[in-house]
């Protein structure tokens, strides 16, 4: 295997040195590393060979690449691709049927057990995975095989992470996020939710594995903590109008006009955990909220299952109605004032008619329970 | 382990007592709290109508949720204290909170209480504390539904303060429990509220009915601590 280094890909691709240091303290900075880190990050992409990466693809959307290939990171479109050594990207690459089939096979022969599988989309499991064909066979066969030579697994997006629109109730193709796929090697997975995830959410992941030979510090669901441990509403530019009380009623009032907080037509910022609100999207440029739309919690698992994007409250299927916690609450705690006031009536005649002698007030029995 | 009765009325009957200053402090602390987390609570899942002008001359929305957050840190010291006092409390105290489940006697008051209160008996048994029926009610509707609250609760409030032991103990665990979605452990917490509106309506109609109906100061009771007794029956 040629020992061919990020650095001289990206030579080779006529990125100047100076483009390239200022690559490697960009991509510093979007990972929260101390400036010195510039320097080591500019280390490894000079003497570290190249770790092929095989990126598939199972049912999904494509957005996840589409928003990778828009990093607004000023190198990322010429240089992340070649970066990592994208050895098999069905969606980008020029090779296409057998040919490309061909291409996991030699990686995963070549590289056995040093090779990134990203994964894009997830499996379905019903009908033996029939619900999506790569290369004529299951996707459910491919990533299995793909999984048992690689040696860690990025898994891209909410499909790959928790299941997404394609797991949503009832989910009639059984998709499965990667983690949950039974039968899968047991290999480091690090989860990057998202619909789409972040361009520079995406980059910076792969170039701290690449660095540092390793996953960043993940959470307690397999997300990494530079990005996922804060919520959009702890960040929210918003969030003055949220404290103070200053809510949009209506996408058409004054309150939307002026910017104030979407929390009351259901902005999910306060239940999601995701870095829009600091690196925002397409460069920096903006993020839903800050377009004037509530965020919709596309990085939470079951985002899809729960209810309305405009509503705060969750819908409680299982009903035989839509109802969420505050109508359900209401009508239980009804009912009960109705029984009590039954149960109090109930109680003043029974009383009344012993009083009036009707039923013989038997003698409290002091017994006790014997 | 009953209290021995101290002092007897004119009619021979001898007056307990049964709450203890503590336990009457963590009543009233608690009554005021839960109010005020239900109504802030409410606010916070459906918002009052927005204020205008400059956000710097308003904390309307800051007020409401840190007198939840208030609230619920109060409640949450009160049944770690409520709890410790389970041991250390009258014979009373520890009723609710540890109730004798394992001795058969406990549930058959249960079965016999609860025929009273479907009225297809007369109530014919005297208990100084509380009836069995209500032990159980309070234990299941109130002890747990408060802690649940507590826990959730907290888990909530350590989303919104990041990384630190409440987010590790508490935030990290239960949306583990959770399948993962924030957005589920607020439907569960706003469920648990309806829970305890639930207890609350029959905790107050109990009351107020056995006051009525049983001629002994049930309310009073939990301002003086002292109630008549005819005659003491442990319920284990």
């Amino acid at each position: 295997m040629a020992t061919e280094t990020f650095y001289d890909v990206m030579r080779r691709q006529g990125i100047t040195r100076r483009s390239f240091t200022k690559f490697c303290s960009l991509t510093a900075a979007a990972l929260g590393l101390p400036p010195a880190y510039a320097a080591e990050i500019q280390n490894a992409m000079e003497t570290k060979p190249r770790i092929p990466v095989l990126w598939m693809h199972g049912l999904e959307c494509t957005c996840c690449s589409e928003s990778f290939i828009r990093s607004g990171h000023p190198l990322a479109k010429d240089v992340i691709l070649s970066m990592i050594s994208l050895d098999y990207d069905d969606t980008l690459m020029a090779a296409a049927g057998h040919q490309a089939e061909a291409i996991v096979q030699e990686t995963i022969q070549k590289y056995d057990g040093n090779f990134i599988l990203a994964v894009e989309g997830n499996p379905p499991l019903n009908q033996e995975g029939m619900s999506c064909i790569i290369g004529g066979r299951p996707f459910l066969e491919q990533l299995k095989e793909a999984a048992d030579h690689c040696k860690a697994i990025i898994s891209w997006g909410s499909c790959a992470s928790w299941g997404c629109v394609q797991a949503a109730r009832p989910n009639p193709t059984q998709a499965t996020p990667v983690h949950k796929v039974p039968g899968l090697a047991d290999k480091p997975i690090i989860k990057v939710p998202g619909c789409p995830p972040i361009a520079e959410v995406m980059t910076a992941v792969i170039a701290y594995i690449l660095t540092f030979e390793r996953f960043p510090e993940l959470d307690l669901q397999g997300r990494p903590k530079m990005f996922y441990s804060q919520r959009i509403h702890d960040k929210c530019y918003r969030r003055p109008h949220f404290d103070a009380g200053q809510f949009v009623e209506h996408f058409d009032d004054e309150g939307a006009r002026k910017g104030y907080c979407l929390y009351k037509v259901g902005c999910k910022g306060p239940t999601t955990y995701n870095a829009c609100s600091t690196v925002r999207w397409n460069g920096g440029l903006s993020f839903p909220i800050q377009a004037g739309h509530p965020c919709i919690g596309c990085s939470e698992d079951g985002f899809w299952d729960k209810g309305s994007f405009y509503n705060r409250l969750v819908d409680v299927n299982g009903f035989g109605i839509e109802a969420n916690a505050d109508k359900i609450g209401v009508t239980a705690a009804g009912a009960v004032g109705i029984a009590t006031a039954a149960h109090a009536a109930a109680s003043a005649v029974r009383r009344a008619r012993q009083k009036a002698g009707d039923e013989p007030a038997k003698a409290h029995d002091f017994e006790g329970q014997n | 382990m009953a209290s021995t009765p101290v002092d007897d009325t004119p009619q021979g009957e001898p007056l307990v007592y049964v709450y203890e200053a503590p336990v009457r402090l963590w009543h009233w602390v608690n009554a005021t709290a839960i109010t005020l987390l239900f109504v802030t609570g409410y606010l916070i899942g459906s918002p009052p109508p927005s204020l205008n002008g400059e956000p710097s001359a308003h904390y309307l929305f800051g007020w409401i949720r840190f007198i939840h957050f208030s609230c619920g840190q109060i409640m949450a010291v009160g049944i770690i204290f409520r709890f410790y006092w389970s041991f250390v409390g009258n014979y009373f105290s520890r009723e609710i909170i540890r109730p004798p489940v394992l001795s058969r006697k406990f549930w058959k008051g249960v079965m016999l209480e609860t025929k009273s209160y479907a009225l297809a008996e007369h109530s014919s048994r005297r208990y100084v504390g509380h009836n069995p029926l209500a032990i159980l009610s309070m234990h299941v509707l109130f002890v747990w539904v408060a802690v649940f609250m507590v826990v959730t609760g907290l888990a909530l409030y350590g989303e919104g303060e990041g990384p630190g032991w409440i987010h590790t103990v508490f935030t990290g665990p239960v949306l583990l429990l959770f399948g993962n979605n924030s957005l589920t452990v607020h439907t569960w917490h706003h469920f648990g509220m309806w829970a305890m509106v639930i207890f609350v309506l029959v905790h107050i109609y109990a009351a107020v009915r056995e006051d009525i109906l049983s001629r002994e100061a049930i309310i009073t009771s939990m301002i003086s601590g002292w109630r008549k007794a005819r005659k003491v029956t442990p319920i284990d």
